[in-house]
């Protein structure tokens, strides 16, 4: 059998890999540790994926996601920092409310992404000023590069590089929190504010990369791991690795950076222009508005699209996508089991002609057309606390 | 009747000159949750070493590689429908494929159990 781990689609350095202040957490829950964005990432625990994806579709699941870069700019008020902000990205920042959470991207200077990442506005005002973000692992090098050379001379970069991750996401994580933070479970989703979880004092967000409700938890380093017990010794709460976060967010719909986003597609192509707002898209001002508004008005050439193969055969990521047994539309960007459908789900980009619901098409596995249909995500129902 | 085994994790159980194949427990160890299995086509001829059945788990796909060179004269049907039970018994009832054996010097050329074990706790 060739060995899996062989096909596994990490991108390790070639310096050693890091590790999260909650590594040794993981070894002893006996975690299968991997490379994953330059960091020894837990890819599963003795459950395994398809039981790790069902305990955080049906009660919560915790998962260590430290890995992901943190940062703060700051300038003298809201307008100076938010206004730097949305000179590098498409989303309204300005209208942030105070505690909010902002979906955008790093846009390139051709309309590409550079990026996917998470604005927050402090819900305190005497912090205005300050936005947080929270930037993917393997571009946070990148990201950041980008905003100290952008940002101008009155908005500050900051790294916190001391400071762990940690969600907890599904339907129970709500009545965790309010045992262990309480008042954290009347947050909105897309909301974040200071709390004390657990004795720690944390910034609590209501997001997350499942589909499901759920928080994710932001504590210095010293911290993490005792909270991480705390959070696993509730009843409620079982262990999940990188695994099945991709398995949970590939059936949301969400896009992974590198794989269904990355320079080469556009915001519009991807099907984000949700997360831009109605008076970026009139007043541009952001790298790549110009290819990004042309795309608005004329539509893609080519779009995103949810996959449902036929049969149980995955199609993973680079698989072809072609009209029966006719000409290629477009490639599939992430594609596996989806362990809540029941079957193999995909997503990936197909010429814009072609990308409507219910267009029968074939992808091409291991040389053999396999009938599929585009279809709608996500694959299972979101579930956030509107 | 014993079974022999090769560095890629297959296991062979020879029958006169027929012999079953599968993977082994430390293959679908590392596999994790088995969702899919494809096996080869009936007549279908493989050699030694060559991609004979994909098995994949919810993370990645991998070639399963004949272990002898030979002609598929069965296939365990009952893994398509229900491809968990490749963690659940990979060494018995989870078998992937029969082979009839062209040349039945290739055997000579895997590892027994004690071998086998010896090999996995160097991995």
């Amino acid at each position: 059998m060739a060995d899996p781990d062989s096909t596994s689609h990490d991108h390790a350095d070639a310096a050693p890999p890091l590790r999260t202040p909650l590594y040794d957490e993981h070894v002893a829950l006996g975690a299968r540790m991997v490379p994953f964005a330059g960091y020894e990432m837990p890819v599963q625990y003795p459950a395994g994926i398809l039981a790790e994806h069902g305990w955080t579709r049906e009660a919560a699941g915790l998962f260590d996601v430290s890995h992901m870069g943190q940062a703060t700019v700051s300038a003298r008020d809201h307008e100076t920092a938010a206004r730097a902000l949305e000179a590098l990205m498409p989303g309204d920042i300005l209208g942030l409310g105070l505690g909010r959470i902002r979906y955008t991207q790093l846009t390139t200077d051709d309309g590409g992404i550079v990026d996917d990442l998470m604005v927050t506005r402090p819900i305190d005002p005497a912090d205005d000023g300050r936005l947080m973000l929270v930037v993917n692992a393997g571009r946070k090098a990148i990201d950041y590069a980008r905003l100290a050379e952008r940002l101008p001379a009155d908005v500050a970069l900051h790294v916190a590089a001391d400071r762990a991750l940690i969600a907890l996401q599904g339907p129970k994580a709500e009545a965790v929190m309010a045992r262990l933070a309480p008042g954290a479970e009347a947050l909105a989703f897309m909301s974040a504010a200071p709390f004390t979880v657990a004795g720690f004092e944390a910034s609590v967000a209501r997001s997350g990369y499942t589909g499901e409700d759920g928080f994710e938890i932001s504590v210095t380093d010293g911290h993490a791991a005792a909270l991480w017990r705390a959070l696993l010794a509730e009843p409620e709460v079982k262990p999940v690795g990188l695994g099945a976060r991709d398995s949970l967010r590939l059936e949301a719909g969400l896009c992974l950076y590198g794989h269904d986003i990355d320079e080469t597609t556009s915001p519009v192509e991807a099907g984000l222009v949700w997360s831009i707002g109605k008076r970026r898209r009139a007043g541009g001002g952001f790298p790549g508005d110009g290819r990004i508004r042309h795309e608005l008005e004329a539509g893609p050439a080519r779009k995103r699209v949810g996959i449902r193969p036929e049969g149980r055969a995955p199609a993973r990521e680079g698989t072809e996508i072609r009209l029966p047994g006719g000409a290629p539309i477009g490639v599939v960007t992430s594609g596996g089991f989806g362990p809540t459908v029941g079957g193999p789900v995909a997503m990936g980009y197909v010429a814009a002609a072609h990308a409507a619901p219910g267009t029968a098409v074939e992808l091409v596995v291991r040389g053999k057309g396999l009938p599929a249909t585009i279809a709608q995500m996500p694959f299972v129902p979101n579930r956030y606390k509107r | 009747m014993s079974k022999l085994f090769t560095k890629d994790h297959e296991w062979l159980a020879v029958d006169g000159d027929v012999a079953t194949v599968g993977i082994t427990a430390y293959a679908q160890s590392q596999l994790g949750d088995v969702v899919y299995v494809e096996l080869p086509e009936l007549g279908r001829r493989v050699s030694k070493g060559g991609e004979a059945a994909v098995v994949e788990s919810v993370k990645a796909a991998s070639d399963v590689f004949s272990p002898v060179t030979g002609e598929i004269v069965e296939v365990n049907a009952a893994l398509s429908d229900a491809p968990q039970s490749v963690n659940e018994d990979p060494e018995g009832g989870a078998w992937f494929f029969k082979i009839r054996l062209a040349d039945k010097g290739e055997t000579a050329e895997l590892m027994d159990k004690a071998a086998y074990d010896a090999f996995v706790a160097t991995l």
